[in-house]
C-alpha cells in the first residue's frame, strides 16, 4: 500500500492526527503525526487488517535544532511487504512522547537509547533508564547544544 | 502480552508434585565472562538453578559512533568507523552504509562493482558464520570444531588481504565503488576456496551439528515463538530460525541478489520445538552453503569495468532529505537512518544494529531455563558487542 493511502486511512480514523503527508521531493515519504495521537495511530497501524505493520525497523531520535526534538519511526509489514515512515516532533522544553513499547517490544531498547542520547522522555515506558551511557552520566550527548563535560564523578576527562 | 510459561525443572519438584522454591538470588554474569562474547553483563535472578529473570546491561563498549559521525568532515570518513561496529563482518557494514549514502545522493554503481560487493559480502557472511558456529560450539563444550572453523576462516581472510591489504577492518566498499579492483588471481583463488570449503561443511555437520551431546544442549532450549520474534524486531537467523521466511536480500532487494539462484533458509524444528537454539544454529550452517552458491555464480558471471568510475569527489545531499536503508548483514537487518542538512557532513546518523535488537529478546527466551542454558541461548543469539554498543 502506498503512503498516501495509509495517510488517508489514518485520517479517516483520527481526523486530527495527521499534521502533514510529504511525498513529493522526498526519497523516503513520511507522515507527520501530532504527538498526543502517536500511540493510538501506531496501534491502529499494527492491528488494521489491510495495514498490518507488525515490524518496527528503527526508532531514531533526532535533534532538529531551534528547540525541536523529533522521533522517526520506520515501520514495515512482513505479511504485506510494505513500509512507511512516521515522524513526531516535540518542543525541547517539554520532550514527552507516549511510548509505543506496548505495541512493538523493539521500541523498549530503542526508546531507552533515544532517552539516553537525546533526552526524549517516553511516558508509559516500563523501564526508562539510560542504556548505553553510565547510569550517572549528565546531559544528552546527541543534542546539538551539548558541551562535553570537564569532569565525570570528580575525575578530569583528559580529551 | 507474551507470557512465557516457565519450564519447571524435574529436580525442583517433590514426589507429590509440589514445586520447591528457594530464596531468589542475583547473580552477575560478566562483564568479563567468556561466553558473553565480549563485555556484556547479564544480571540473572535465579531461584536455585533456575533463571527467573535476566537483565542485560550493555554499553561497556560504547564509543559514541553516532556523535562521531556528526563531527566528520565528510560522508566518506564515516566508513572506517562503520567497520568497527561489527568487527567480524566489516564488509557487510561498509556496504550498508555506502548503499545508504548512494541512495541518498542517487549514485549508481556499475555492474563490476555490484558483483565485487556481492562476492565480498557473501565471503564475509561465511567468515562471520564460521566464528558464530565455532564459538557456539565452544560455549557448549566442543573445542575441536572451533579450531577447524578458524582454519577455514583464514582462507577467506587471505582473500581479503590479497584484495585490500587488511584482514579484519577493510574500509573496502566505498561510496560509489570499491577501494581496489580484484587482483589478477583472485577469481581463481576464490574458486579454489569454494571447492575446498564445500566438504568442510559436511565435516562440521558430522562433528557438531548432529552430535548427540550438542543436540541435547541446544534442542528445545531458548524457544523463540514466531510472533514474539516479530514483535521484538528480531531479524536474520534469529527470525528465520523461528520459521519465518524473510530475507532482505530477497524481500527488499539491493545489489544484484535477484540475478542469482539461491534459497532462503528457514528453521523447521527438526530436533525439537520450532525456534530453539538448534534451529538458529542450523540456519547459519545452511546459509553458508547458500552463500557459496551465490559466490560460485558471481565468480562465473563477473564482467569487466572500472571499479572507481562512480566515486564522487564531493558528497552534498539536498538539505532536509533523510533516508532509511536496510541490508541483510550476517546477524540480521542492518539499517542506517541518514539525515542531511546540505553540508558536507551528515546531520544525523543512526545505526539500527541487528545484534542490539536481537539481544533485547534475551530476557524473554531465558526465563525458566537453567543457568547453563543461558550460556547456550546467548551464544545462539550471536551478538557482537561492538555493534550492540556502537
Amino acid at each position: 500500500m502506498i503512503l498516501q493511502e495509509i495517510s488517508d486511512k489514518i485520517r479517516q480514523q483520527f481526523p486530527e492526527a495527521v499534521l502533514e503527508t510529504k511525498i513529493e521531493g522526498q526519497i523516503d515519504p513520511f507522515i507527520k503525526i501530532s504527538p498526543p495521537y502517536i500511540k493510538d495511530v501506531c496501534h491502529f497501524l499494527r492491528n488494521e487488517n489491510d495495514l498490518q505493520f507488525d515490524f518496527l525497523n528503527c526508532l531514531s531520535g533526532v535533534d532538529y535544532g531551534k528547540g525541536i526534538l523529533g522521533v522517526v519511526y520506520n515501520i514495515s509489514s512482513l505479511a504485506l511487504k510494505h513500509k512507511a515512515t512516521i515522524k513526531v516532533e516535540v518542543p525541547v522544553a517539554e520532550p514527552k512522547i507516549h511510548s509505543v513499547e506496548s505495541i512493538w517490544k523493539t521500541a523498549n531498547w530503542h526508546e531507552r537509547e533515544a532517552y539516553d542520547l537525546l533526552g526524549i522522555q517516553f511516558t508509559g515506558h516500563p523501564d526508562m533508564r539510560r542504556i548505553l551511557l553510565p547510569y550517572d552520566w549528565e546531559g544528552f550527548p546527541l543534542r546539538k547544544d551539548y558541551k562535553v563535560p570537564e569532569f565525570y564523578n570528580g575525575m578530569k576527562i583528559p580529551y | 502480552m507474551f507470557e512465557t510459561t516457565s519450564l519447571i525443572s524435574p529436580t525442583a519438584i517433590t514426589s507429590s508434585g509440589k514445586r520447591i522454591r528457594s530464596e531468589e538470588m542475583i547473580l552477575n554474569m560478566g562483564p568479563q565472562h567468556p561466553s558473553t562474547h565480549g563485555v556484556l553483563r547479564l544480571e540473572l535472578v535465579v531461584d536455585g538453578e533456575i533463571v527467573t529473570d535476566v537483565i542485560p546491561h550493555i554499553g561497556y563498549l560504547h564509543r559514541c559512533f553516532e556523535k562521531h559521525c556528526e563531527k566528520m568532515a565528510n560522508y566518506q570518513q564515516v566508513i572506517p568507523y562503520v567497520d568497527r561496529m561489527d568487527y567480524i563482518a566489516s564488509m557487510n557494514m561498509d556496504w550498508g552504509y555506502a548503499l545508504a549514502v548512494e541512495r541518498l545522493c542517487g549514485i549508481k554503481v556499475n555492474e563490476r562493482v555490484e558483483y565485487i560487493r556481492v562476492i565480498m559480502a557473501e565471503l564475509q557472511r561465511i567468515a562471520s558464520h564460521l566464528i558464530a558456529l565455532g564459538t557456539y560450539g565452544l560455549d557448549v563444550g566442543a573445542f575441536t570444531p572451533f579450531l577447524l572453523m578458524f582454519r577455514d576462516r583464514e582462507y577467506i581472510l587471505d582473500l581479503f588481504e590479497m584484495t585490500c591489504g587488511a584482514r579484519l577492518l577493510y574500509n573496502y566498499i566505498w561510496v560509489g565503488g570499491v577501494s581496489h579492483d580484484l587482483p589478477q588471481n583472485f577469481i581463481q583463488k576464490a574458486k579454489e576456496f569454494c571447492k575446498y570449503f564445500k566438504p568442510n561443511i559436511t565435516e562440521c555437520n558430522n562433528l557438531l551439528t548432529f552430535n548427540e551431546i550438542f543436540i541435547k544442549r541446544t534442542a528445545n532450549v531458548g524457544i523463540l515463538p514466531a510472533d514474539v520474534a516479530i514483535n521484538y524486531g528480531c531479524s536474520g537467523p534469529m527470525l528465520r530460525g523461528s520459521g519465518i521466511n524473510w530475507d532482505l536480500r530477497r524481500d527488499d532487494p539491493y545489489g544484484i541478489y535477484n540475478k542469482f539462484d539461491w534459497e532462503v533458509i528457514v528453521g523447521k524444528g527438526e530436533m525439537g520445538t520450532l525456534g530453539d537454539c538448534w534451529d538458529r544454529y542450523i540456519c547459519r550452517v545452511r546459509e553458508m552453503e547458500q552463500s557459496l552458491r551465490i559466490i560460485e555464480q558471481a565468480l562465473e558471471q563477473i564482467p569487466e569495468g572500472n571499479v572507481q568510475e562512480a566515486i564522487p569527489k564531493r558528497i552534498r545531499p539536498n538539505p532536509g532529505t533523510d533516508i532509511y536503508v536496510r541490508t541483510e548483514s550476517p546477524r540480521g537487518e542492518l539499517g542506517f537512518y541518514l539525515m542531511s542538512d546540505g553540508t558536507n557532513s551528515p546531520y544525523r546518523v543512526k545505526a539500527r544494529s541487528p545484534a542490539f535488537v536481537n539481544l533485547s529478546v534475551l530476557p524473554e527466551i531465558c526465563r525458566g531455563y537453567m543457568i547453563a542454558d543461558v550460556v547456550a541461548i546467548t551464544g545462539s543469539v550471536d551478538i557482537v558487542l561492538g555493534e550492540v554498543d556502537r
